[in-house]
């Protein structure tokens, strides 16, 4: 009995589609899985930001109004108080945090990058980078030392040197990433029409990197804005008008934080009003990086 | 085994890579890819095994026809054709964090073709086939990296092997291998073509004239002609193979 | 010489009076400056840097020298009986940052998963933006959500059905207070979690594409692709995330003293025990802290933060960087 060559071929099984065996069924189950919890689990992390960040707004934005930016805070949880002094506490703060991270993080940067050879430069890159790890309460905790205790009072002016120094390896870092993407030839050129290192540095190499420096700043003072940690035992907070740098000065932060914990409900609606405002200040600061950075990249 | 390809076009995104090609292979032999640079061989070659539609928004269409099974009909998943048709990489790709064993063994693990003793024997099979036993037998878990080039390359043969498919796909195998290593290689394809289909893509002439049974040329996306090796150097048909052929252009 | 004239450049007698620095020392004087200066900047932030350890060494020298080791085994800060020790500060920083890495490792790595091979490539910029924005939230924000929100909500719901449910297990016994280990271990987990996605994506990304392929080519599916080529790839990697994450779990400080209940409490294995962590007892105690064993006391226990995160820095930034030495592209941790 023969059979034809078509019948043949279409009883033949399909080795590309192997009956489901046991081995089979695992594998693909185990496939499955993979891809149900990855899933999952990016859901997770997003869902998490997202509703921190509803909470945070949908409470906060109550109690958001003018007297919030001017007005004091009020003793006992009465209602009608602000966390003016706060939010200017806090801007001073980063000004003099920048005064001092600003400058030493941009030069550091430039030593780095433009100067620095062998072991003493990657002395210095190491020294920066192990900054980065250090908790931020450890630098509170240095200011608190070297200058709260033997001035024997909280002051502004120590929270604005613990955060500075908290700035100095994140200017350090962004900036020296930012000028290692200048092309050495621009640096070539100037030199080579009789520049000195340091016409060359700030007229040529700076101006070109100047967005990403920018870029780096601005990330850098949005995260001492952030921080609580370090300005507890330095500046320490205070519900009264700011008058000098060399007294204890109030935070955003630290008014969130002492509001938080408040046992007055006032108080704590004002937290939320608080950290409102602060996450505002990342958001702007984050979107406007981002398209800052999208313009650097289209420079080179 | 019958190998066919009919009316295959293949785009990356908007951009159209492979123009209505008919090809067969015969069983047990070698056919060589030719042509310039991005002339669509390597694309023609990874279509045969559906590497291809891993890129983000690479399309196919058309038939490739195994058996007169097509790989490419709906009900059929892509890693199952993989077992079928195996392919074997420019640069040799060992997993560097795993054993010359382990390396071998990885295909037949995962399918769940062999296990234990099997897998061993399976292991050491492979292994002489790709010329490679001799060389390993005494180092088997010894790490992949510690071979040398061609070493490594005939690895990857061998665990393209271990795989038991049958058509064995070359992407340009030797490029990256010195003279020696690629003797030993186009060596080894002539034994391997006694019982597997081999398409191998390569940019270098001689190869072809060294390897394959038969020869196709590729040009801009289409394949221009196909013929026997030796005729297709020697007589070309089309002027544009016989331009390619004879260095007018490269 | 007084005939020359100088080409093109009118640099007047101070110019010319200041050639001979040039001269002398290779370089003009505005560079001389200029590189003096730099340098100068360069040593503040050194002596910053070394300032700030030795300043905690010479700071907890007093309990140092007072206590010896024993500093890590006694019980409590005891002004009274000027006895001080970290030890259950040292189990709340282990035992809360252990619960956020058990937590935060499978789902850090399985989301970085999901963006570097599932994600379709649209949402690939607005996942990368939602991961940074979760890292820069501050952390007195993360501690005011879970003070005011989650904390209450483990002591009414979230403990309870655990008690209930798995009341067997020592880590669900014990009285519920709400703060406590279990709110810190969450919130270091939310803190965390960022930063495990961010390093083990970038880690990911670099594996080659060949590794992939050889893996596909044999008929793999995804996850053995993943589990046979990417991650043993890029394991030295993840685990230098993992450990730089860790160091910031060691360390945190705001969003966990607001949640622990900075409170000591018999030692047990309860997740609902309250405690306080080295941090905490930093930001807790400087207040009350007179000069002296206290003020010492204080200081030491940041010192031990500092060692233990500068250990930590320093293993996670050598594993991370001996992946770039492989070749692979630059990680930006």
């Amino acid at each position: 009995m023969s059979t034809t060559v078509n019948e043949r071929k279409s009883s033949a099984p399909n080795p590309f589609q192997p009956p489901p065996s046991a081995w089979e069924v695992r594998r693909q189950f185990n496939n499955g899985c993979l891809v149900v919890f990855a899933t999952l689990c990016a859901i997770l992390a997003v869902g998490v930001l997202v509703f921190l960040l509803l909470y945070v707004i949908l409470n906060g934005i109550r109690y958001l109004n003018l007297e919030f930016f001017t007005n004091l805070p009020t003793p006992n949880g009465e209602p009608g108080g602000g966390m003016g002094p706060a939010i200017q506490g806090t801007l001073i703060l980063v000004g003099l945090a920048s005064l001092i991270g600003i400058p030493l993080g941009i030069f550091t940067a430039i030593y780095l990058s433009e100067f620095g050879r062998g072991l003493l430069a990657n002395a210095v890159r190491s020294l920066v980078d192990l900054l980065t790890g250090v908790p931020t309460i450890i630098f509170g905790l240095f200011a608190w030392v070297l200058i709260v205790v033997p001035q024997q009072t909280f002051s502004g002016f120590s929270g604005g040197v613990a955060l500075g120094i908290i700035m100095i390896p994140i200017v350090t870092r962004t900036t020296e990433d930012v000028l290692h993407l200048v092309p050495r030839e621009q640096r070539e050129a100037s030199l080579a029409l009789g520049g000195t290192e340091a016409r060359t540095t700030f007229r040529v190499v700076i101006p070109a990197a100047l967005s990403g420096i920018v870029t780096g700043v601005v990330l850098a003072m949005a995260r001492v804005a952030g921080e609580t940690a370090p300005l507890l035992m330095t500046a320490f907070g205070t519900t009264f008008r700011n008058t000098s740098i060399f007294e204890p000065m109030d935070a955003l932060t630290l008014r969130v934080y002492n509001f938080t914990l408040s046992p007055y409900q006032t108080q704590v609606n004002q937290a939320y009003t608080g950290a409102l405002v602060l996450i505002l200040l990342i958001l702007i600061t984050s979107f406007t990086v981002r398209w800052f950075t999208g313009g650097f990249k289209r420079r080179f | 085994m019958s190998f066919t390809v009919e009316h295959l076009n293949a785009w990356y995104g908007r951009k159209q890579a492979l123009y209505d090609v008919n090809l067969s292979f015969g069983p047990q032999s070698v056919t060589a890819m030719i042509g310039p640079s991005g002339c669509g061989k390597s694309t023609f070659v990874r279509c045969l095994n559906r590497m291809h539609e891993e890129i983000p928004d690479a399309r196919v269409t058309g038939r490739v026809l195994v058996d007169d099974f097509d790989i490419y009909a709906r009900s059929i998943k892509p890693r199952h054709v993989r077992q079928h048709v195996g392919m074997v990489f420019q640069q040799p790709n060992v997993l560097p964090t795993r054993s010359i064993f382990d390396n071998v063994a990885i295909g037949p693990r995962i399918n769940g073709h062999a296990h234990g003793p099997d897998l061993r024997e399976l292991v050491e099979r492979s292994l002489r086939q790709a010329a490679l036993w001799e060389e390993v037998k005494d180092q088997l878990q010894a790490p992949a990296t510690q071979l040398s080039g061609g070493q490594q390359q005939r690895l990857c043969i061998a665990r393209t092997l271990a795989n038991q498919p049958q058509v064995i796909l070359m992407d340009e195998p030797c490029s990256a291998l010195d003279p020696i290593s690629t003797l030993q290689i186009e060596e080894l394809i002539d034994e391997l073509k006694q019982t597997y289909t081999i398409v191998i893509v390569t940019h270098n002439m001689s190869q072809a004239a060294r390897v394959a049974d038969r020869t196709v040329f590729f040009l801009l996306g289409r394949v221009i002609e196909e013929a026997e090796t030796s005729k297709l150097f020697s007589q070309p048909q089309k002027k544009e193979t016989e331009d390619y052929v004879s260095g007018r252009f490269g | 010489m007084q005939q020359q004239v100088s080409v093109s450049r009118g640099r007047g007698v101070i110019g010319h009076s200041l050639d001979w620095i040039t001269t002398r020392f290779g370089r003009k004087p505005t560079d001389l400056v200029f590189r003096a200066v730099t340098l100068l900047f360069v040593f503040v932030v050194i002596a910053t840097v070394i300032g700030v350890a030795v300043v905690l060494v010479v700071y907890s020298w007093p309990t140092i020298k007072a206590f010896g080791l024993s500093f890590l085994t006694n019980a409590a800060f005891d002004p009274v009986h000027n006895i001080y020790g970290v030890a259950p500060a040292i189990f709340g920083t282990l035992y809360t940052s252990l619960f956020a890495m058990v937590f935060a490792i499978p789902i850090g790595l399985l989301a970085a998963i999901f963006v570097v091979d599932f994600c379709p490539r649209l949402l690939r910029t607005p996942l990368a933006f939602f991961t940074d924005l979760l890292a820069a939230i501050p952390s007195v924000i993360i501690g005011l959500f879970g003070f005011l929100l989650l904390a209450p909500w483990l002591q009414h719901t979230g403990e309870p059905w655990l008690q209930q449910h798995l009341g067997f297990l020592p880590f669900f016994q014990g009285p519920i207070q709400g703060v406590g280990i279990l709110a810190a271990g969450m919130v270091l987990t939310i803190m965390v979690l960022p930063l495990i996605i961010a390093v083990s994506r970038e880690v990911m990304l670099t594996v080659p594409t060949a590794q992939r392929e050889a893996m596909l080519a044999l008929g793999a599916t995804r996850w053995e692709v993943i589990r046979y080529a990417v991650l043993p790839f890029s394991r030295v990697g993840i685990l230098g995330g993992i450990i730089l994450a860790l160091g910031r779990a060691l360390g945190e400080t705001m969003a966990v003293t607001m949640v622990i209940g900075n409170q000591a409490s018999p030692p047990s294995l309860s997740l609902f025990q309250t405690g306080y962590t080295l941090s905490s007892v930093i930001a807790n105690q400087f207040g009350e802290a007179t000069p002296g064993l206290f003020l010492s006391a204080v200081i030491e226990a940041g010192l031990i933060v500092f060692i233990i995160t500068l250990i930590t820095n320093i293993l996670a930034r050598w594993l991370i960087s001996s992946m770039q030495r492989r070749g692979a592209r630059g990680v930006h941790v």
